[in-house]
């Protein structure tokens, strides 16, 4: 226990005082959420954007800290040769990966404070009640699991500046196919068929589902649940120690 | 044994990198594994880690398996890295502090800083550490577990002399208490400080292994200033004579003082000037030997891509 607390406390700490983690967790979804609630484009005519956009972001921040910081920052550590060093230790893989999810959760805990923060100065008036929320924290913790055990797939085994550039660009894509900011329903059907079996989309579509009236489809829930089982898996079987 | 390797296998795909090696290292011996850049040395010591599966073969480090019993062993291990293998924006007391929690007894890393001469940059950050001094906080990351076996890989690579020094007596200190120590290194005055027995591998074959006095023999070294003919030499000199390196010269005998002499007058006769005169092997004499051109690549070998393309 003494060595997991160790590592946490080393994640979370190594976590906040990288800056352009800090930038890629909060300040975009921030400004994203704070652009698109003044205009109109979410596909809902009745619905204030900020109602719309404030569980999409979240739904961002989740996978921007779950997927891309996490993923990041691992495989450079793995270009460092920190994970092979580690995996010398009795700290092992359990113990480091359970230390990494500790390390998102508690960056996601201050991101969702600082969005609903924000999405509430900017009249975010969400539904669900007390229910809702529960059920959204559920979809974010799931979503964090499938989103992180993306990241650590790609970690575990591309050379750092590889799975730097493919964290990067999956990030932009699963933005725009995500249904975070962009609504699904302005995608051409074909490209909505494909979004909707994203996790981003199950993602943002059941917080939505959770908090917000509109933007959802069915079947998100089981799609997110899905991902969220099968990529840490994946994640567990294929992550080194060792190389680049 | 603490260590036993017995006729190890280890392939990257289609490249042979380690070829039927077998070598023991008792506890508390020093060994140090010497041998050109793709000889199969990182190979050969990450599957003793327990990074890798042996292809063929079989490691046993304190009677376990590597791989397998990884759990039981890794509390036992202490392992330096090439290089790097630390967070980059973590201290010396920070990373120190971290790998002390992963184990039940460790050392105290105030002491460690102390002893190795880390205490005025104990509050830097790794990357902005010298190649010296971050060489030095691996070393202690390596020893914060009390390890029964140390796999220490160039550990005074880029270390001023103080810092060398340091660590050496660290190491004996370390042998002396009963903890086994494989030394990877390129540097043969660190062999020779340090370790009871060398064991020289090339083309990932274990090529010799013994105590220095084991390897070093008897032959007379010495360089000359122009290419000479070794028929002739011989001839004149009633021994044989090889040329181990371009104008590196051994001959088989002993330095009596009419060889001397009859070297020294055939040089002259030939125009060219002796040097570096000397009686008995040295280590890297042996190496050289043993290893031929290769013996001078200066850079180490990146871990798991061996630059041999042996294909069997």
């Amino acid at each position: 226990m003494r060595a997991l607390i160790a590592q946490c406390r080393a994640e979370v700490s190594m976590t906040l005082r990288r800056g352009e983690t800090l930038l890629l967790t909060i300040g975009i979804p921030l400004l994203l959420l704070v652009f698109f609630s003044e205009i109109k484009i979410t596909g809902s005519e009745t619905a204030h954007p900020v109602n719309v956009v404030t569980p999409g972001v979240l739904a961002l921040a989740i996978m921007s800290t779950s997927m891309v910081s996490l993923g990041i920052a691992t495989g450079f550590e793995r270009g460092y040769g920190v994970l092979k060093r580690l995996g010398a230790t009795p700290l092992g893989r359990g113990r480091l990966l359970a230390a990494k999810i500790v390390a998102v959760m508690v960056i996601e805990v201050l991101q969702a404070i600082v969005i609903v923060g924000v999405g509430f100065a900017l009249g975010w008036k969400p539904s669900g009640g007390v229910l809702g929320g529960i059920a959204a924290a559920v979809a974010c913790i799931v979503g964090s699991l499938a989103f992180g055990g993306i990241g650590l797939a790609m970690a575990g085994r591309l050379r750092a500046e590889v799975n730097l550039a493919a964290a990067n660009g999956l990030y932009l894509v699963l933005l725009l196919l995500g249904g975070m900011v962009v609504p699904l329903s302005v995608l051409p059907k074909a490209l909505r068929v494909f979004a909707e079996i994203l996790p981003a989309a199950a993602l943002s579509s059941a917080v939505r589902d959770a908090i917000a009236t509109t933007g959802t489809y069915s079947g998100c829930w089981i799609v997110l649940v899905i991902w969220g089982v099968i990529t840490p898996l994946i994640a567990g079987m294929s992550f080194r120690f060792l190389g680049d | 044994m603490a260590l036993s390797v017995d006729n190890l296998v280890i392939r990257h795909g289609e490249v042979l990198a380690v070829d039927r090696l077998s070598f023991s290292v008792a506890k508390g011996e020093v060994v140090a594994l010497l041998g050109p850049n793709g000889a199969g040395k990182t190979s050969t010591v990450e599957t003793l880690e327990g990074y890798r599966s042996p292809t063929a073969g079989t490691v046993r480090v304190l009677g376990l398996d590597p791989v397998a019993q990884r759990r039981e062993l890794s509390g036992s291990l202490g392992v330096m890295l090439q290089q790097g293998g630390v967070y980059p924006v973590m201290t010396p007391t920070q990373v120190l502090a971290l790998f002390a929690a992963y184990y039940p007894t460790p050392r105290d890393p105030k002491e460690l800083l102390e002893v190795l001469g880390l205490t005025a940059v104990a509050s830097t950050p790794w990357k902005r550490l010298s190649g010296g001094e971050q060489q030095r906080v691996s070393f202690a990351l390596a020893l914060i577990g009390r390890p029964s076996v140390l796999f220490l890989d160039e550990p005074t690579a880029g270390v001023d002399l103080h810092g060398r020094h340091a660590i050496r007596s660290l190491i004996q200190q370390q042998a002396a208490d009963g903890v086994t120590v494989l030394l990877t290194t390129h540097e043969m005055a660190e062999a020779e400080a340090v370790a009871d027995r060398v064991a020289i591998v090339h083309d990932g074959t274990l090529a010799r292994m013994g105590s220095l006095s084991e390897l070093t023999g008897d032959g007379v070294f010495f360089e000359a200033s122009a290419a000479l003919n070794l028929d002739s030499l011989s001839a004149a000199l009633s021994v044989a004579v090889r040329e181990e390196l371009p104008g590196r010269y051994r001959i088989d005998g002993e330095a009596s003082p009419e060889l001397v002499a009859s070297l020294g007058t055939w040089l002259a006769g030939q125009g060219a000037t002796l040097g570096a005169l000397r009686s008995g092997a040295s280590l890297e004499d042996t190496y050289v030997a043993i290893v031929g051109e290769r013996a001078h690549e200066v850079t180490s070998d990146p871990p798991s891509t061996p630059r041999r393309r042996r294909r069997r």
